[in-house]
């Protein structure tokens, strides 16, 4: 686990101790470390079921429910595909996921432009609109887009899904792309103007690249959202559009195949791959430049 | 500002084209024409970008809550098709048979974001000022959960708080579980299916929530200020009572907003480690609108739920007096 690599190298940079306290040498260290021992603590807690879920894996349920420890096996990692309709839904969670951060991530990087650049009437309104999805509860939501759609005899299925998904996951869009715009250095692009640079070249070549990081990251941040939503998911998904968090809801109340937990451990150990190797590439290339 | 629509980070109006600074001596007549040409396009070039995502949120966000109004007071059923007869009976017996549900809520979402201030104070506190260079790894592992899907490691508490499970036994072997089954907080020999369960799943789901903000103010705090303050004979704890955690406060107000929210909304926890008598109102949203098909009930409920939000958010905000936050 993480809590033994962490305490000794934070503990070793800690500000030597400000003043003499009474009382022994573990005591002391037990004392200046206690946030670093907490905090460890915390994350533990934190990780404590991705381990579980990781160790599940390997399992061979006696029955349908893989919540008991039975013996090991590599049985469903050999057959992630076994169940049936897993895979399926997987595909299909897959495909809304990359759909719904597609336009969301168009829409709200033109919005957070509109809300980080221009002083316009409405612009409290609009920056009202894009922040209220975020302070509502999931299923407010997601009952009262089921009731539009109820009311207007849309059928659910994979179009209410994806409408649903862009509409939650656009604000976060907005919320990192503005961020990143609102810190971007105006100057740097009246540079450009200065040197003869037209506006498309000035947007493809300064604007668009400098504001690429919050761009990715509200991207991955809608896609994740997107994956992993059941609440908003449910209310609005015909009975035979059954995405991957509502397959696994479905079996928690069927039965729990062990391949679930490959999925979420496959899918937990390629994101912090991504992740950490865009860590590494970017701390090279700082190192580099 | 004369032209409403220039760019906010701009100070002096830009130069609309290819025109270079400061040459005044290059004909003004082009100029200004070029200016009055663009300038109505320039004025609508916000409303342009907003417009994809304005509209989205105001059909398939504002306009669902006008429906579900209309739907809160329709009476009828399914068979015979529900009518708006501004029948206000639907929220009176939302909270006359729901009103343990809402109760039970707010306790377990106050409880848990309670609790994922404890928690996660420590860890936010340590990566922002202990963490040296594993902090980027530290923050990586705080987001990390998130990677697998939250239904999968919801269902992992249920292994880990099973009746035959570690944790059980421990807090069995050293009497806890004795004590909080007094408290009606757990039974007496096991911790799924009790109340103590759905808040733990709250807290855990949510923790991130709060970490992140937090982390975010405190990492933004001068450390000189800390050196201030024990220059000034300030023991750690003051420093902490009198520095760090007033510094902090937009971070924890965030915090607090982001796990409370969803948390008083949520049903998943307390269907998965939950019992029937620990269901919360979004158990009871979710059968009426997907089980019962009783539209009207569940938007009353929704409203309801909506407008408590609301009104505790408010309240809190004003407390916690962070007007800068939004």
């Amino acid at each position: 686990m993480s809590a033994p690599t962490v305490s000794p190298s934070a503990s070793a940079q800690t500000s030597p101790a400000p003043a003499r306290k009474p009382g022994s040498a573990p005591l002391r260290w037990l004392r200046r470390n206690a946030v670093v021992l907490a905090g460890a603590a915390s994350l533990v807690y934190l990780l404590l079921p991705n381990a579980v879920v990781m160790l599940f894996s390997f399992n061979k349920p006696a029955g349908r429910f893989n919540y008991e420890w039975r013996t090991f096996s590599t049985d469903a990692w050999t057959d992630p595909c076994g169940v049936a309709d897993m895979c399926g839904s997987l595909a299909l969670s897959l495909q809304i996921g990359l759909l719904a951060t597609v336009f969301a991530t168009a829409f709200g990087t033109f919005a957070a432009f509109a809300l980080a650049r221009y002083r316009f009437r409405g612009k409290g309104t609009g920056n009202a609109l894009i922040f209220l999805p975020m302070a509502m509860p999931e299923v407010v939501m997601g009952a009262s887009l089921g009731t539009l759609f109820l009311n207007t005899r849309v059928a659910f299925g994979f179009v209410t899904i994806l409408i649903a998904h862009i509409m939650f996951c656009l604000s976060f869009v907005v919320v990192a792309v503005k961020a990143r715009v609102m810190s971007m250095d105006p100057r740097l692009e009246e540079a450009a103007r200065d040197l003869y640079a037209g506006p498309v070249q000035t947007f493809l070549r300064v604007t668009l690249p400098l504001a690429a990081p919050g761009i990715a990251a509200g991207a991955m941040l809608s896609f994740a959202l997107s994956f992993d939503d059941f609440i908003i998911t449910q209310f609005n998904a015909g009975p035979s559009t059954v995405t991957f968090p509502v397959f696994v809801w479905g079996a928690a109340q069927r039965g729990v195949p062990v391949q679930v937990n490959v999925i979420g451990t496959a899918m937990f150990l390629i994101a912090v791959a991504i992740v950490l190797g865009g860590r590494i590439a970017s701390g090279r290339r700082r190192r580099q430049a | 500002m004369s032209a409403p629509a220039v760019p906010a980070s701009a100070g002096a109006p830009p130069p609309s084209g290819p025109e270079p600074h400061g040459s005044g001596s290059s004909g003004p007549s082009d100029g200004a024409v070029a200016g009055a040409a663009a300038r109505p396009r320039r004025r609508l070039t916000p409303y342009w970008l907003l417009l994809p995502a304005g509209l989205w949120l105001a059909v398939f966000f504002v306009a669902p809550f006008f429906y579900q109004a209309s739907t809160s007071v329709q009476s009828g059923s399914l068979e015979e098709g529900f009518r708006v007869t501004w029948d206000f009976t639907n929220y009176t017996d939302a909270l006359a048979t729901y009103a343990p549900h809402f109760l039970r809520s707010f306790l377990y979402a106050a409880s848990a974001t309670v609790l994922c201030l404890l928690i996660g104070y420590p860890l936010a506190y340590m990566i922002a000022f202990r963490a040296g260079r594993w902090r980027g790894l530290l923050l990586v592992m705080v987001i990390a959960p998130f990677f697998t899907s939250f239904l999968i490691r919801t269902l992992a508490w249920k292994t880990i708080l099973s009746d035959a499970g570690p944790v059980v036994g421990v807090l069995k072997s050293v009497h806890i579980l004795d004590v909080t089954s007094q408290l009606g907080l757990t039974g007496d020999e096991r911790l799924l299916a009790t109340p103590l369960a759905v808040v733990c799943g709250l807290t855990y789901n949510f923790l991130p929530f709060m970490i992140l903000p937090l982390y975010s103010s405190l990492e933004r705090i001068d450390l000189s200020l800390h050196e201030a303050a024990r220059d000034l004979y300030a023991k750690p704890a003051t420093v902490f009572r009198k520095v760090t955690f007033p510094l902090s406060l937009p971070g924890v107000v965030a915090g607090t907003l982001l796990t409370f929210i969803p948390a008083s909304g949520d049903y998943i926890n307390a269907q998965l480690l939950g019992s029937p008598n620990t269901q919360m109102v979004g158990n009871a949203i979710q059968k009426q609108f997907l089980n019962v098909l009783d539209y009207p009930a569940a938007a009353a409920m929704s409203f309801i739920l909506m407008a408590i939000i609301l009104i505790v958010v408010s309240v809190y905000m004003r407390k916690a007096g962070t007007e800068e936050l939004v």
